[in-house]
């Protein structure tokens, strides 16, 4: 049983640049679990020390029980898929695949079976005596994918495999690695700033801010109940609306608009409301109004964007919001649709904190 | 070539002349009487000048002095290149690897590119000098009675040695730029694949160098013909008894000190084909490369 | 960590066993050269510096017979470097003229003249040495600057390095160019000649490099003392200290090497980066 334990990890650069700050988690077996973040959030940098490619500064990092921070990459028994796949130009797929296994004194037959068994799976059969420069991008993958494949690892590590291919493809790639992983029941752990990818993906998934890690629990736990203003605004497309807010004691009050149903909240303080955009309904008897600025067609969908009136604004003149509706619902630029809001389903946050309140 | 040009000027004729003049002037015009004076034979005071067709060829390439000079030139420059790439190789990957002093350790290393051949030369022969060479005293320390002026192989070890040194810079600096040209993440993957580091460079890092190593091989073979001209000039001299000749310093003996035009004429001709088929080596072989 | 890195130590002895190898004859030389001639006969190379410096290279330098028969150390210092700069700046200018007229415009010689260009690299100095001596004794121009400089800058090295480099430069550019009504001079003056800015400065320093180390040219084709280049008159002293006589100047010769390597050494340690860029872009 293959689980990943991370005890307060920290990653210090010579310089003094802290990459990961303190870091607590634990994975259990054939757990399939997303690291992401923004750019330099040092999620990257996370995977990298559980492989043995970054040193850890403190704290353990332990497989399967077994505390790896001093052994060497190749001895972890982990595999890793790389962004650009990394495969060795002037060796065959065939030898590209065989290489980690021949290294660790595999016998020649049973390489062989490995490698063809990987190879079937990922349907790349036909390619093995290749090289890589003939193939393409979505074929390299596969083969950097068997060549993981084929070491039968402890765990898995995907390093933002899939950026380098075009939509329709990573779409494709994305349903793959996940029956490829649910079939072998590998732990693994797989880094992405895709936040659809992480939401379809993950069994867990941790979202990483600043070298911490904000929240972490199964993707629609962390839609629904999201702890920070930074998890709700990163998961979840469109993205969630924020409107700046205070609490007077018994209503929301934001510029204009003062919104009853709220109770219990911190007074005197900043605040933000969060509402997702299927949480905002269109209806006549609506007791909040936008002005329609665009409409976006999506096929079963339109988003329409525009400015939420009377709301206090941020920076700048106005709020602006999204809402998603039927197909059918087409207003007309400059006009104003009427609005109501699933109270139940409102998030409120603390704007020095990002903690959620409410 | 390029998909826009311009057409229906004068100007790439302007442009092009001033290297095409001298190229035919001192180039090509040289060369071509070259060829002619290798079929001729000239008397001792240039007067009169007799056809003789190949014979100075055949008179030439067959005689002990030039197959003795072809033959410590092969030997030559297969050993400079050999070793100086070698060198070269192993200071070209440690200096890729560290990272303290990296940039002072790549100076240091490459700057003996800046030094001429024959300046090169006279250090080395100071160093091995009876009187006062420390290497000299060194060698008969070792016990190895050393005498580069009367011993072919002791003449033909100070010269390799200072070829070698010179050209271990030139080696140095282009390894070390293939190395730096392999992609990062393929060496990580590599780290994972395969603990042994020595297995690792073999297996990877090595063949992926190819290109660049067999680019090193043509550079340092011709270096090892030509370049080593100076250092011959101020060290051996070709001494003892012509052990130490290159192909080229024959030449420029038996034509300048020896007066032999014919005969120099017709060696050059040949080092000509020689070159000519270095050049298609390295066109053909390099350029199609093994290509990544 | 508190285990020791053998590996970094053995990696960090290789690098400095190879620094000691290509370092130490230099800094011999230039210790030796800082002494007198009595005290390198008794005890034989210094690695020390001594106390003759000013003493050995004033002469070197500035002395008539101070190293040579009569010519003065500034002297070949001022010939090597016409030799070293003359060359570079010819060598530039010859190559991307050519590699212009080859790879931006469309006419009837074209490949005929490139192929010609190409020929050079076939030919190169040692292979013609009589003939191309002979030329020059006819044309008049032996022991002058300009017989010195002139055949030597019209080799393919620097052509085809700055075609490649013309090759590399967008299409879009010289549309645009077109469009903006750019006349083919105007184009190379004002738009190509700017971009190639870091190419040229490596360049530059590279051919200054190989100009000033140039030796088989410079030795027949001057004959008087005064025409001489530092490299040249390295050769000399070989001459003179070979033949014996009286007391030889060991620390002259070794002031004269260490001369003859300091301005190139020096250019290619202060442009290190132009440099190696210019040496590793070239050969390809």
């Amino acid at each position: 049983m293959a689980g990943v334990e991370l005890t307060g990890v920290r990653k210090v650069y010579p310089n003094g640049a802290e990459a990961v700050r303190g870091v607590d988690m634990k994975i259990e077996h054939g757990e399939f679990i997303v690291f992401v973040g923004p750019s330099g959030c040092g999620k990257s940098t996370l995977l990298r020390m559980v492989a043995g490619l970054e040193g850890i500064t403190d704290g353990e990092i332990s497989i399967d029980g077994r505390v790896i921070n001093d052994v060497s990459p190749a001895d972890r028994d982990v595999a890793m898929v790389f962004q650009n796949y990394a495969l060795y130009p002037h060796m065959t797929v065939r030898g590209n695949m065989s290489y980690g296994l021949k290294n660790r004194g595999i016998g020649k037959a049973e390489i062989n079976s490995k490698v063809e068994e990987a190879a079937k799976m990922l349907r790349i059969a036909d390619f093995l005596d290749r090289r890589p420069q003939q193939l393409s991008g979505g074929q390299r993958q596969r083969v950097a994918m068997g060549r993981a494949i084929v070491r039968e690892p402890k765990v898995f590590l995907f390093d933002e495999p899939l950026s380098n291919l075009d939509a329709k493809l990573r779409v494709q790639m994305r349903i793959e690695i996940k029956r490829l992983q649910r079939r072998m029941d590998v732990t693994s752990i797989y880094v992405t700033h895709d936040q659809t990818e992480a939401m379809t993906l993950a069994d867990r998934l941790a979202v990483i801010n600043d070298g911490r890690i904000e929240q972490m629990g199964a993707p629609l736990e962390l839609y629904n109940n999201p702890s920070t203003l930074f998890v709700a605004s990163f998961i979840g497309s469109p993205q969630i609306n924020l409107v700046p807010a205070r609490f007077d004691g018994k209503k929301l009050i934001s510029g204009d608009l003062a919104l009853s149903g709220f109770k219990d909240l911190p007074e005197d303080v900043d605040l933000v409301l969060g509402m997702r955009p299927d949480d905002l309904i269109q209806s006549d008897n609506g007791k909040l109004s936008m002005r329609v600025d665009l409409v976006e067609q999506h096929g079963a969908d339109n988003l329409i964007y525009g400015a939420l009136l009377g709301a206090e604004a941020d920076e700048g003149d106005e709020t602006e919001i999204c809402i998603k509706v039927d197909q059918q619902v087409l207003p007309a630029i400059e006009s104003t649709l009427k609005l109501d809001v699933d109270l139940s389903r409102a998030l409120v946050f603390r704007k020095d904190s990002g903690q959620r309140v409410l | 070539m390029k998909r826009v040009q311009f057409e229906h000027s004068p100007i790439p004729y302007l442009f092009i002349a001033p290297q095409i003049i001298i190229i035919v002037v001192f180039f090509l015009w040289p060369a071509a009487q070259a060829i002619y004076q290798s079929f001729l034979l000239e008397d001792a005071f240039g007067l009169s000048s007799q056809f003789v067709w190949f014979k100075n060829y055949s008179d030439t390439v067959f005689s002990t002095s030039w197959l003795q000079a072809a033959g410590f030139t092969v030997v030559f420059s297969t050993l400079v290149t050999l070793l100086s790439l070698a060198i070269a190789l192993l200071l070209a990957v440690k200096a890729n690897e560290v990272i303290h002093g990296a940039r002072t350790y790549k100076t240091t290393l490459m700057w003996a590119y800046a030094i001429a051949p024959p300046v090169a030369g006279l250090m080395g022969n100071l160093m091995f000098h009876p009187l006062i060479g420390d290497l000299y005293k060194l060698m008969n320390a070792i016990g190895w009675d050393f005498n580069h002026k009367l011993d072919a192989f002791d003449a033909s070890f100070v010269v390799i040695l200072i070829s070698v040194w010179k050209q271990v810079s030139v080696n140095f600096i282009f390894f070390l730029s293939g190395l730096q040209g392999i992609p990062h993440s393929v060496v990580e993957a590599a780290t994972m694949d395969c603990k042994n580091a020595t297995r690792r460079f073999w297996t990877i890092t090595f063949p992926l160098l190819a290109p660049t190593t067999f680019f090193l091989m043509v550079i340092n073979i011709t270096y090892a013909f030509f370049e080593t001209f100076g250092i011959i000039d101020t060290t051996t001299r070709g001494a003892p008894g012509g052990a130490t000749n290159t192909l080229v310093y024959k030449v420029f003996q038996d034509g300048f000190r020896g007066a032999d035009l014919g005969g120099s004429s017709a060696q050059s001709v040949v080092l000509m084909l020689i070159v000519l088929a270095l050049t298609v080596v390295q066109f053909r072989f390099i350029e199609r490369k093994v290509h990544y | 960590m508190n285990t020791i890195n053998w590996r970094l130590i053995y990696t960090h002895t290789v690098l400095i066993i190879g620094v000691i190898f290509m370092s130490l004859p230099v800094w011999v030389a230039f210790a030796t050269s800082t002494h007198d001639a009595e005290t390198i006969l008794r005890n034989g190379l210094q690695f020390w510096p001594g106390t003759h410096f000013f003493e050995t290279y004033r002469e070197v330098l500035f002395v008539e017979g101070g190293v040579m028969k009569s010519v003065l150390g500034t002297t070949m210092l001022k010939n090597s470097l016409i030799l070293g700069i003359g060359f570079a700046v010819g060598k530039v200018i010859i190559s991307m003229l050519a590699a212009y007229a080859i790879v931006y415009f469309r006419f009837r010689l074209a490949a005929p003249l490139f192929w010609i260009i190409f020929m050079t690299l076939l030919l190169p100095l040692e292979v013609r040495i009589i003939p191309s001596y002979e030329v020059m004794a006819g044309l008049n121009l032996l022991d002058t600057h300009t017989g010195l400089i002139v055949p030597l800058i019209a080799s393919a090295t620097g052509t085809f390095f700055f075609r490649q480099f013309f090759m590399s430069v967008p299409d879009e550019l010289l549309e645009a160019a077109r469009l903006d009504g750019a006349t083919p001079w105007r184009f190379f003056v004002d738009i190509l000649i700017p971009l190639s800015k870091t190419m040229i400065a490596a360049i530059l320093i590279i051919m200054f490099v190989v100009g000033w180390n140039q030796y088989l040219w410079p030795l027949i084709m001057t004959t008087k003392e005064e025409n001489y280049t530092l490299v040249i008159g390295i050769k000399q002293i070989y001459q003179v200290l070979a033949e014996g006589g009286e007391l030889p100047q060991y620390q002259k010769a070794f002031a004269l090497t260490i001369l003859a390597t300091l301005p190139p050494v020096l250019v290619v340690l202060v442009f290190q980066n132009w440099f190696v860029k210019g040496l590793v872009e070239s050969e390809k």
